[in-house]
């Protein structure tokens, strides 16, 4: 492979934001015919890194070298044309378009006068998707198709170029496991053709199923690159954090009170069914399962986000119903949710308003807000949970992800709930700041909060949870407790492939 | 937030600082021109300035609040109007004959009753049916109309009563009634806005809803009471202004919507809502206001009023996004 020339070549590429160095050297080669997994903790500078190569940043300095020759891309339309190809994430299609439109969007065939060549058009994308071995027409509205198809459609925008170097950004997420050896054997023609690919993924067994070699970023540093069959999952995630993970289980074990919330049989249409569990005083309920299996759903009905189909839920051995997060709000239960910045949070108002939103209408001198208490509160949390803020005017937005939760955390606090549901609680948070966030739920638990984890990283539920409930397809399949929990029962359970359990699903 | 510090004094002071602008060009090309032999900062003048102001004024305030909290109202000119004939026409009703000078509270009452219940429907529209504001106020702005052309058709509605005229023209340490009205209503809502509940969850909504939702803040009845307020003020707006020309036409009021937009977007009010003050709406009024009289001042058309306020709304939006940006990181759109 050596004495090849790499399809894409990057070096010494520096890229500085105010206040971080998001990209400090990195420098790495991708053979062609080759698939490079490019892996690393959220905020290692991945995304960064890709709009680098997309032309949506321009690096300090470094260069990019394809096939040898020296770079600048300054447009996504511009890398495109130079054989860099990029399969986005988060899809960005237009919905009202045909298939055809999408593919070629920004580069339709052209005729005189500006007039589209649809004929060309339709002729090319069933050529393209012919390779792919999908089962629907240049002609069809994206809008109709599954995100799975969406997918697709956008593997069939790289392949509209011959493409010198293809990059996937976490393609899979959103893909069954069928559609997943679709994808892979995608990606393997592309190799076969004399592609060069990074593949971005944090799924393990991805990786190690399909790449030739990984490189890992931590902390926009490059810190190596291996070649997959060599090494194993545990040397790359110490390449990732830079230390061993701690797997170990929380060892701590205290007195656990009386059941705070019961769920009996709840469903709700085809989103979960019968749903039963407890959630006791000082114990951390850990939910896992895969994006879709129904356990934030849970999390926004016991909120009164969503009602219920059927079922029933107790507070404190009481019938409750709850239709409005101010119900729940009233009832002592407090939901921090998924997404941070999109339902936590008011990023344009300052830590203390944010903190005490939503009891604001509690602390009131007559007519106006009590800003004195507002401050006061504020103090009490920051330093009960270590927040770091120069100051309670300082707006949220300009906090990290770690301060950030705090913030929603203590704001739930502040209300002096009975039940705590935290959904993904590390989700974009930096490995240090993630460490923090997990014993500060263990502390909670042990100050007599109900608390329920929903995360779909195993790790995480592992070392927080006391009771794991594991979630297929809207059931729960399997309980466990921190005792008989074991990785592999726990895949198999989130899988639908658990063997024993009270509830399984075929 | 050090980044923000000039271009966060810059967005504050820049509604004032055209205004300064307005006041030095206007006066100085007042000399040179020479069509006036007063200046145009002349005192009385600009006691002029200030009860002009009042109508739009007062009922920007509101439009302030509204568009904080990320929605829009369209039916305010309608509104004033509707407001203004029944504040008119209820002056002459038979059976308030025997109360003498004492329908006047009764009037006023009635009226500004209108315009609470005409905000109370849309705000309700608005809650229960989940459709955008833009949409719902749009369609009570011509059903509104259809109103007013309904009650007099074509014909004006008149009404003078001596002593509401004397009320109206009444000036109280030198500042007429409506700069007074204009004065107080500013201050109140400047308390809501930045001192209670009401304000600081109208702020939280609008910047982002579903965080507000998720702290349990019932946004629903929060927007009904804002578009409550806004038509208190288009009413207290036309009860100001017709209580002295005691006329109303049934094409009053039309295009308010947009001077009020353009006044409160001009003061830096976000159209995305979560972002905005009252104070600056009032710079942006009085900006407005003065460009209307500085262009009569030094001779100008008044039909090109509206060109140059045209341009000055799409510059100060292009001026407000280069301040805005975050750098050379932003997406290219």
């Amino acid at each position: 492979m050596t004495e090849k020339t790499p399809a894409l070549r990057l070096e010494g590429i520096v890229k500085t934001f105010p206040g971080v160095r998001a990209l400090d050297g990195v420098s790495f080669a991708v053979m062609p015919g080759e698939v490079h997994a490019l892996m690393g903790e959220n905020g290692a500078g991945k995304s960064t890194l890709m709009k680098v190569l997309g032309g949506i940043y321009q690096p300090d300095e470094g260069q990019i070298l394809i096939e040898e020759t020296p770079t600048k891309m300054t447009t996504p339309l511009e890398a495109k044309a130079k054989g860099v190809v990029f399969i986005h994430q988060e899809l960005s299609l237009a919905d009202e378009l045909s298939v055809a439109e999408n593919v070629y969007l920004g580069e339709l065939p052209r005729r005189s006068f500006g007039r589209v060549d649809w004929n060309r058009l339709y002729a090319d994308t069933a050529a393209i998707l012919d390779r792919l071995k999908v089962g629907f027409t240049p002609k069809t509205l994206v809008g109709d198709l599954s995100i799975a198809n969406k997918q697709m459609v956008e593997i069939a925008r790289a392949l509209t170029v011959e493409a010198k170097a293809v990059i996937f950004d976490e393609p899979t997420a959103s893909l069954t496991d069928a559609e997943k050896d679709v994808l892979f054997e995608v990606i393997a023609d592309l190799k076969a053709r004399g592609a060069g690919i990074i593949y971005i993924s944090h799924r393990m067994e991805e990786i190690f199923r399909i790449t030739d070699r990984v490189s890992v970023l931590r902390d926009g540093q490059h810190t190596g690159t291996a070649t997959t069959a060599d090494t194993d999952e545990e040397a790359v995630t110490q390449m990732m954090i830079g230390r061993k993970l701690d797997l170990s289980r929380n060892a701590v074990h205290h007195e656990l009170g009386d059941v705070a919330l019961e769920v009996r049989k709840l469903s709700c249409g085809d989103l979960y069914t019968d749903v039963s569990f407890q959630v006791r005083r000082g114990e951390v309920a850990g939910f896992y399962g895969l994006v879709g299996a129904g356990r934030t759903e849970i999390a926004e009905t016991l909120f009164g986000l969503r009602d219920p189909s059927s079922g029933e839920i107790l507070l404190d051995g009481q019938k409750a119903r709850i239709h409005s997060p101010n119900e729940a709000i009233a009832r002592g239960i407090s939901l921090v949710p998924e997404d941070r910045k999109g339902q936590g949070l008011v990023l344009g108002m300052n830590c203390r308003d944010n903190m005490t939103l939503p009891q604001v209408d509690d602390l009131k001198a007559g007519p106006f807000v009590a800003e004195g208490a507002e401050v006061s509160i504020f103090d009490q949390y920051r330093d009960r949970l270590d927040i770091r803020t120069p100051g309670w005017k300082q707006l949220v937005g300009n906090l990290s992800g770690g301060n950030q939760q705090k913030i929603v955390i203590g704001k739930w606090l502040s209300m002096h709930p009975s039940v705590l549901i935290v959904d993904e609680p590390t989700r974009g948070i930096d490995v240090g700041s993630k460490a923090e966030i997990h014993n500060l739920i263990r502390d909670l638990a042990a100050q007599g909060y109900a608390v329920i984890v929903i995360s779909s990283e195993m790790p995480e539920v592992l070392h927080v949870a006391d009771r794991i409930y594991a979630m297929f397809q809207g059931r729960i399949t399997q309980e466990f407790t921190s005792d008989d929990v074991t990785e592999d029962n726990l895949v198999r359970a989130i899988s639908g492939l658990a063997d024993n359990g009270a509830s399984q699903v075929a | 937030m050090q980044a923000g510090t000039p271009s966060t004094f810059l967005k504050r002071g820049a509604i004032w600082g055209f205004i300064l602008f307005e006041l030095i060009f206007f006066s100085v090309a007042g000399e040179i021109l020479s069509l006036s032999e007063k200046a145009f900062m002349d005192l009385d003048n600009m006691l002029l300035l200030f009860k002009q102001s009042a109508p739009i004024g007062i009922i920007a305030m509101g439009m302030t609040i509204i568009m904080i909290n990320g929605n829009i109202d369209l039916s305010v000119g309608a509104t004033f109007a509707l407001c203004a004939i029944v504040l008119l026409d209820s002056l002459t009703w038979p059976i308030f004959a025997g109360l003498g000078d004492w329908v006047i509270p009764v009037s006023w009452g009635l009226a500004l009753l209108t315009g609470v219940a005409l905000g109370a429907i849309n705000g309700m529209i608005v809650w229960k049916t989940g459709v955008d504001a833009f949409i719902v106020t749009l369609g009570s702005m011509l059903g509104y109309r259809g109103l007013v052309f309904m009650y007099n058709g074509e014909q004006p509605t008149s009404h003078l009563n001596w002593t509401l005229v004397d009320f109206a023209e009444a000036q109280f340490l030198g500042l007429h009634t409506a700069t007074w009205f204009l004065l107080a209503v500013t201050l109140v809502i400047w308390f809501v806005m930045t001192r209670t509940i009401h304000g600081r969850n109208a702020y939280a909504i609008g910047d982002n809803r579903e965080a507000a939702v998720n702290a349990g803040i019932r946004v629903g009845p929060h927007m009904v009471i804002n578009f409550m307020i806004i038509g208190f003020l288009a009413a207290l707006s036309a009860v100001v202004f017709y209580s002295e020309s005691g006329s109303v036409n049934p094409n009053d009021g039309e295009l308010y919507e947009l001077w009020i937009i353009t006044a409160v977007v001009l003061g830096g009010t976000k159209l995305t809502g979560g972002a905005g003050s009252v104070i600056s709406t009032f710079g942006g009024v009085l900006a407005i206001q003065l460009l209307r009289k500085g262009l009569g001042h030094i001779g100008a058309d008044t039909s090109t009023v509206n060109l140059v306020i045209g341009l000055i709304l799409i510059a100060v939006l292009y001026l407000d996004r280069q301040l805005n940006r975050k750098g050379a990181e932003e997406l290219k759109t």
